[in-house]
């Protein structure tokens, strides 16, 4: 008998996960009419409106523009009966629908209501996939019946009699839009807020007060502030949220595992002087990193098995006949990782030409999805940031990534001698479900050989 | 008024809205009716439609619009798991649906709402597919209308076979004979499942009417990387006859595709018409047009209405008045309504049903297996139902 119909946020596009709210064309209070346009959302896919399902007054609104928000969550509350007259009781399942589902880890795995073991292979026909642990699975007839409502929301005080001493919230703030938007004007982070509103919710006095409290505090404690006064928060979302998806994604896949090596690469730079005057080479922007991917590209060939990826669902290791030679490249809109594609299969011009026509369109942010894709083995030129090493994180999908670092003067034993030599460290992490240490190190150890003597290398490996 | 080269000329009509080389169009954007259009080859198209009759084209123009934005607002709500929207392309399927006799079998692809509806078919028959309760399958020869078919082109080599099939059962050659037509895109006429159909269609003489819906873009791919030439001269190529006709133009889509449709009956083999159209949405609900299309183009495009065009004919020449129009509208309101609630109430399926067309009389595996699938679902809570 419900009056409040609350509307998830459906799967818009086929497989999809999630959307972007960019704009509410109602607001609480509005009286709008069946397949109204009331949303406007942007998936990976497009963006859409989405028209009303029901027809009534909206009552609540549970994101504002910007937020994304995970299919199957709720975004707006319509009481399809304004009519009827107030609301029974402060609907408690507009608030439940927030928090209905248990903390993830209050069951055990494999038990009941838990997320399906293998959740990875829950089916899907097209889309992006499947959010992990997303599956779940009913319960066994006869075994204990699932604590229903025991892990059902957090109790949020209607309107405390005793104010807690620290305000430590476990669901989401209470507010209107309106009041959101003080806050924020105001620079009020709503969660150190105890709402004095209907259901606690914060009101436009409550966040008035606690402004006027921080305009205050300054005169009595001027330095004392750890909060959100003194913190700025940046949204996630773009390539840095890729990214940070990503490395989680790897690092808690893949065992890595960093090896370092220091080389004399003193002739490498002569070599590479020796190809900038060469007229063939004269139109082209050469720099180490060429050597380096070179070093890189002809090790492969010696230990394929670097070159590989691991593959949980069919339980094999795919080694690959091809090098898509990734490059960590820094850009405006943040870590990219470009490939150059069949890259063991380029002569030395076609390489260089290759890695400068990366470097550019990544510097420029015109680098298509295209070229980040189906990377195979990577390198990341921390040199160039001065610094001399570090221990990278193995894009997904590949087995190896080599940290190149700044090559330095340094005192060197040459020839029984100590001289100024040119330096540099490598650092190579490999995943060790494929790769052992022997295998990583004879491949770092080729690198390393390479660079050190890039004419005695080729004469003898090629 | 150049001669034509072939008997696939293009017509001597045709108004300022023509593309280069004209098409067939009796119904002008501003509903001025042409009366009749003589080709090149001296084929003259014309409709003999009673006032009732133009009023019921343009009530299914309406209903058939109506229905489609219904089902697009479902699959925004999440209701249906994708929708292929006809919004713009009407004109060319009722009128080559209302074309249609009873006897003539149809082969659509997933977009073909309108011929549905015409053909008599309760609207609500595909949504059980892209709402994803069953898979799409009903009865073919009960409804002379085929299974949609998402591959694209695939219904056309489907639709020779079985025009071929008519031939050798004795239907054709006659004014009451059988004939078939198959709905294609634009994008389809670069598979090989097309071009094999038209080899085999033109070779065996088969009575076939290929019904290409030429909407300007193959998802995202505009026309000019699907042909050189416009797609109708093909035809030639093939050696059957192909023609272009103002797809915004139901009246053009009506004419042509009954004489097509009787040359097939009459033993004279296929015919390739091109209905030059514009899909006014998006590809289906998975896609974002604004990506690849310019607002200019689209807005064009809006002036050639298939049903204002109606409506201004009707108007002008007093058919109809605004009552009849915003009743027209209120009963295809009521219809999406309908359409709505049932199928909001479409059961959702039970997971043993996957057992039930694997063989037509079933065998003791798969009997054993739905048995053991059974008790295995039973044995979880919640599965009563």
């Amino acid at each position: 008998m419900s009056r409040i119909k609350e509307f998830n946020l459906p799967d818009l596009g086929e497989g999809l996960t999630e959307g972007e709210i960019l704009t509410w064309l109602v607001k609480v209070g509005d009286t709008i009419e069946l397949n109204q346009p009331i949303v406007e959302v942007e998936t990976a896919k497009a963006a859409v409106e989405i028209p009303a399902k029901w027809a009534g007054v909206v009552t609540r609104i549970f994101h504002e523009a910007g937020v994304t928000v995970e299919v199957g969550k709720p975004i707006i509350a319509i009481d399809t009966d304004p009519g009827a007259g107030d609301l029974p009781v402060p609907s408690a399942e507009s608030l439940a629908a927030v928090q209905v589902a248990p903390a993830e880890g209050a069951v055990e795995p494999g038990m009941l209501g838990s997320p399906a073991p293998m959740a990875n292979r829950t089916p899907v026909l097209v889309g992006y996939g499947v959010r992990e642990g997303s599956a779940r699975r009913r319960p066994r007839v006869g075994t204990t019946s699932a604590p229903a409502p025991a892990a059902a929301p957090a109790p949020v005080a209607p309107a405390p009699a005793v104010p807690p001493a620290a305000p430590v919230r476990s669901g989401p703030v209470l507010a209107k839009p309106p009041v959101r938007k003080l806050a924020r004007d105001l620079g009020v982070d709503l969660a150190t807020i105890v709402g004095s509103g209907p259901l606690g919710s914060v009101t436009r006095e409550d966040v008035q007060r606690k402004a006027a409290e921080g305009a205050e505090k300054p005169a009595v404690a001027p330095a004392a502030a750890f909060d959100g006064a003194r913190e700025r928060r940046v949204p996630v979302k773009g390539v840095r949220k890729l990214t940070a998806e990503n490395m989680v994604a790897s690092a808690f896949t893949a065992p890595h595992v960093t090896e370092f090596l220091t080389v004399d690469v003193t002739r490498s730079m002569k070599a590479l002087e020796k190809l900038r005057g060469r007229r063939d080479f004269a139109d082209l922007r050469i720099s180490p990193l060429l050597l380096v991917a070179k070093a890189v590209l002809l090790a492969v060939r010696r230990h394929p098995m670097v070159n590989s990826s691991w593959s949980a669902t069919t339980n094999e290791i795919v080694v690959k006949e091809y090098v898509n030679l990734g490059i960590a490249a820094a850009t405006e809109r943040g870590l990219i990782v470009p490939n150059i594609k069949d890259a063991g299969r380029l002569s030395l011009r076609e390489l260089a030409e290759a890695l400068d026509e990366l470097v550019r369109t990544a510097k420029s942010g015109k680098t298509p999805p295209a070229d980040m894709a189906h990377g195979t083995l990577s390198i990341t030129n921390v040199g160039v940031f001065g610094v001399d090493t570090g221990t990278p994180i193995l894009p997904p999908g590949e087995s190896a990534i080599l940290a190149f670092g700044a090559i330095r003067p340094t005192p060197w034993v040459h020839k029984g001698k100590i001289k100024v030599r040119q330096v540099t460290t490598l650092g190579l992490s490999f995943d060790h479900r494929i790769i052992d240490g022997e295998l990583g190190s004879k491949f770092l150890r080729d690198i390393g050989e390479f660079l050190t003597d890039p004419e005695a290398a080729i004469l003898a490996w090629t | 008024m150049a001669k034509g080269k072939a008997a696939a000329a293009p017509p001597s009509g045709g108004g300022s809205d023509a593309p280069a080389g004209g098409f067939v169009q009796l119904l002008t954007p501003d509903g001025e009716h042409v009366g009749s259009v003589t080709t090149a080859d001296g084929t003259t198209y014309s409709v003999d439609f009673t006032d009732e009759e133009y009023r019921g084209l343009y009530r299914d123009l309406v209903t058939v619009r109506r229905l489609d934005a219904e089902a697009t607002a479902l699959q925004r709500q999440g209701e249906l798991g994708l929708w292929a929207s006809l919004l713009g392309q009407e004109a060319a399927q009722v009128g080559s649906g209302r074309a249609l006799r009873t006897q003539d079998m149809a082969f659509p692809t997933y977009r073909e709402h309108g011929v549905l509806y015409c053909r008599g078919i309760d609207p609500i028959m595909p949504f059980g597919l892209f709402r994803g309760v069953d898979q799409g399958g009903w009865d073919a020869n009960e409804h002379k209308f085929n299974s949609y078919t998402i591959v694209i082109g695939s219904q056309t080599l489907h639709a020779t076979g079985y025009a071929m099939g008519v031939t050798m059962d004795g239907k054709t050659g006659s004014p009451d004979g059988e004939a078939v037509i198959a709905y294609f895109g634009d994008g389809a006429t670069s598979q090989g499942e097309v071009n094999e159909a038209f080899v085999w269609s033109g070779v065996f003489n088969a009575p076939i009417v290929f019904f290409c819906q030429n909407n300007q873009y193959a998802i995202s791919e505009p026309l000019e990387r699907q042909t050189r030439i416009p797609l109708y001269r093909r035809a030639a190529g093939y050696g059957f006859p192909g023609i272009r006709i103002d797809g915004n133009d139901v009246l053009a889509s009506y004419a042509v595709t009954r004489a097509a449709l009787d040359n097939a009956r009459n033993g004279q083999g296929p015919t390739l018409i091109e209905a030059y159209t514009y899909r006014m949405g998006a590809h289906t609900s998975s896609d974002d047009p604004t990506r690849y299309r310019i607002a200019s183009e689209v807005e064009s495009w809006k002036a050639k209405d298939p049903i204002a065009r109606v409506k201004a004919f009707l108007t002008k020449q007093k058919l109809a008045d605004d009552t009849f129009f915003g009743e027209v509208d209120e009963d295809a309101r009521k219809l999406a309504l309908d359409l709505r609630e049932r199928v909001l109430a479409m059961p959702d399926p039970q997971p043993v049903t996957m057992f039930d067309h694997v063989y037509p009389n079933g065998s003791p595996e798969l009997d054993e297996q739905r048995k053991a699938f059974t008790e295995y679902h039973a044995s979880f809570e919640g599965s009563g139902h």
